[in-house]
């Protein structure tokens, strides 16, 4: 059996969501195996986040070296290289960082790499069994993967519900004296923080989100008609940013602003979870989508099956004469 | 600067709903329109951006059949000078590291500086890239939205969480992956595309590339897809139904109710 181990994201000693999500995820492929957390960072944050994870996980590896003072990816792969044995399963959230360090880490440990992944049927001799999306979660596949020279496994998060059970306690190892040389080519200068828009969409109560579905620019401007008359603010799915329609302080998702609004109405939305990951707060969801079978509905409230740029017209018109 | 993009030829989800077919094991492809990968598109723009500034070339690379010629004429009409067909019925069935690996023996081939691919493929694991980098030992970095060339070196920006971007230096040769809304792709017209109709486009199969067949193809791919499904739905939205002036009549109680009028 090989040795199983998740990646623990933190931010300055805060513990991502994600790191009970993984413990899930390991345990739901091996329901037996024992799991171990690797705690990377610099200074006294590794140990507050290593100390943590004790409590869930039965052993937890910590690296402290002042190149992990933020998260570097291909400083991150050399130290892995060094301190990981070959075929082992590593556990990490198909985010940011996961999809900068995994690709790689698979070819240097020469084991399969398998990305996004949404569920397991576990394991059947050296064959995993996993389960993934294409299409922004139009069809999903069955994945089946022969792990006998280890896996690299990015796990979408918020999918597997987090194992609060605490019944870890391992024992911290510091790994710190064993990851070798970790200088790369790729030299960090600073982190740019994303700029304050004309709204802070994260303080809106309703948001009347628009999607790649109100197709043109020209008609941005009725779905901000359709706000004004309900009194809720305008947000807007990725696309809109990156056509320039709308200022990126609107988009929500992991890449935007989370917001947790009372009130969420998607127009035109697909719902993938790049998206959905950024709307908190179990905020009552309205849908209105041409195509009846777009994951929107399955997270929805309440579902309209419309063209929202004739539907939307007679909403807004409604809503002004009450 | 010389550089290569890597482009895949996907079926385009604005123009088709992805639907399953009857076997299970495949999507329904017999009348799906196909167009280059949403990603790849911003990548063969920021190459050409960068080639306008620096000077060098632009070549445009793909893995795929014949048919796949049609992906690397529209790249060549927004500007790429080459484009470079990767194809060989050993080839069938490479998994994410088959592809990387078959590219990697492209890009030994030639002497780029840079290597562009998309962040991800609309029906892909946002692998090939990473993997690449890897197989080359030359710097990575993915969801890059900035790079500005700066003697030698790139200055790059790496989108993370919450809008935020990391800015790093990189050394060349690298690979890069490049994020949608890094710029704005150049529109190509009919009369773009027939300019490069009839430009030829050479191809390569595996001895070309000095490649073991048997290493890239179905049969090395340890990572299979079995099939394809709809998973089993839940309860999901209540759908408002009736005439429309109904629906608006329903929607708006809920809004009243719910808070969402003020
Ligand atoms: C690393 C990474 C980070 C990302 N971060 C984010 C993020 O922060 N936020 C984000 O939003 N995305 C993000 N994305 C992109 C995300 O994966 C999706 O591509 C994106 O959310 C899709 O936006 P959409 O739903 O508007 O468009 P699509 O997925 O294209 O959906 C459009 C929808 O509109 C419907 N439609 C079309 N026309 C009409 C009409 N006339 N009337 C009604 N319905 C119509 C269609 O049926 C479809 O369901 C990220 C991607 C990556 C790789
Ligand atoms: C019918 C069918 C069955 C398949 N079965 C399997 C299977 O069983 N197992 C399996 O792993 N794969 C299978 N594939 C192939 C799979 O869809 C991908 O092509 C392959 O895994 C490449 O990686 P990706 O799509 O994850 O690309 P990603 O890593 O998501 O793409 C990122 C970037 O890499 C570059 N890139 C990706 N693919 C190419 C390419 N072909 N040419 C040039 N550049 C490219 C592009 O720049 C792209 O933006 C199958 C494909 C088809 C059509």
């Amino acid at each position: 059996m090989a040795d199983i181990f998740a990646y623990i994201e933190h931010n300055q000693g805060v513990v991502d969501d994600t790191a009970l999500e993984l413990l899930a995820a390991a345990k739901k492929i091996f329901p037996d195996a024992p799991v171990t957390a690797i705690v990377m960072g610099s200074g006294g944050d590794v140990d507050k986040v290593a100390n943590e994870m004790t409590a869930s996980y039965n052993a937890v590896w910590k690296v402290d070296n002042a190149a992990f003072s933020f998260p570097d990816a291909e400083a991150a792969r050399k130290a892995l290289v060094n301190i990981l044995p070959g075929d082992c399963v590593l556990l990490l959230p198909h985010a940011h960082f996961g999809m900068d360090l995994s690709p790689g880490l698979s070819i240097k440990l020469d084991s399969v790499f398998l990305s996004d992944v949404v569920d397991s049927e576990g394991l059947d001799g050296n064959t995993l069994k996993v389960i993934r999306q294409e299409f922004s979660g139009q069809v999903s596949t069955h994945v089946h993967a022969d792990i006998s020279n280890g896996a690299v496994i990015n796990v979408r998060p918020g999918v597997f519900q987090p194992d609060e059970s605490k019944a870890g306690g391992g024992d911290v190892v510091d790994k710190s004296g064993d990851i070798g040389d970790v200088s790369v080519k790729r030299k960090y200068l600073e982190t740019v923080q994303a700029e304050a828009g004309e709204v802070d969409i994260t303080k809106s109560e309703v948001l009347v989100s628009v999607g790649r579905g109100v197709e043109e620019e020209d008609n941005i401007e009725m779905m901000f008609d359709l706000a004004e008359a309900m009194g809720a603010d305008v947000s807007c799915s990725r696309p809109i940013v990156d056509a320039k329609w709308l200022e990126k302080a609107r988009q929500v998702g992991t890449s935007g602003q989370t917001v947790k609004p009372k009130v969420y109405m998607a127009l035109g939305i697909s719902g993938s979870f790049q998206h959905m990951g950024g709307v908190k707060g179990n905020p009552f969801i309205i849908a209105i989508n041409k195509n009846p079978k777009a994951p929107i509905f399955q997270m929805a409230d309440v579902g309209v099956e419309a063209n929202i740029l004739e539907f939307v017209p007679e909403l807004t018109e409604k809503i002004k004469e009450l | 600067m010389e550089i290569l993009v890597c482009v895949k030829r996907v079926p385009d989800t604005a123009e088709n709903e992805i639907e399953i077919n009857s076997e299970g094991n495949d999507i329904e492809r017999d009348d799906l329109v196909y167009s280059v990968n949403e990603w790849d598109n911003y990548a063969v723009e920021e190459a050409i951006q960068i080639v306008d500034k620096v000077g060098g070339s632009v070549t445009v690379a793909t893995v795929g059949d014949e048919e796949s010629e049609e992906v690397l004429r529209r790249e060549m009409a927004m500007g790429a000078q080459n484009g470079l067909l990767l194809t060989d019925d050993a080839f069938e069935g490479a998994d994410g590291k088959g592809i990387a690996s078959i590219l990697t023996a492209a890009v030994k081939k030639g002497n780029y500086d840079l290597i562009l691919t998309g962040a991800q493929a609309d029906d892909g694991a946002a692998e090939v890239g990473g993997m690449m980098a890897a197989m080359l030992d030359v710097p990575y970095a993915s969801l890059v939205n900035t790079i500005e060339v700066q003697d030698g070196k790139l200055k790059i920006g790496r989108e993370v969480e919450g809008g935020n971007q990391d800015m790093y230096e990189v050394e060349m040769p690298c690979v890069l992956s490049i994020q949608t809304g890094i710029n704005e792709p150049r529109y190509v017209g009919i009369r773009g595309i027939r300019k490069v109709a009839s430009v030829e486009i050479p191809e390569q199969g595996a001895s070309d590339l000095g490649i073991d067949a048997s290493n890239v193809g179905g049969d090395a791919a340890k990572v299979k897809r079995i099939d394809y499904f709809v998973p089993e739905m839940g309860e999901g939205a209540e759908m408002l139904e009736g005439s429309t002036e109904e629906i608006i009549e329903k929607l708006v109680e809920y809004l009243k109710a719910k808070g969402g009028l003020k």
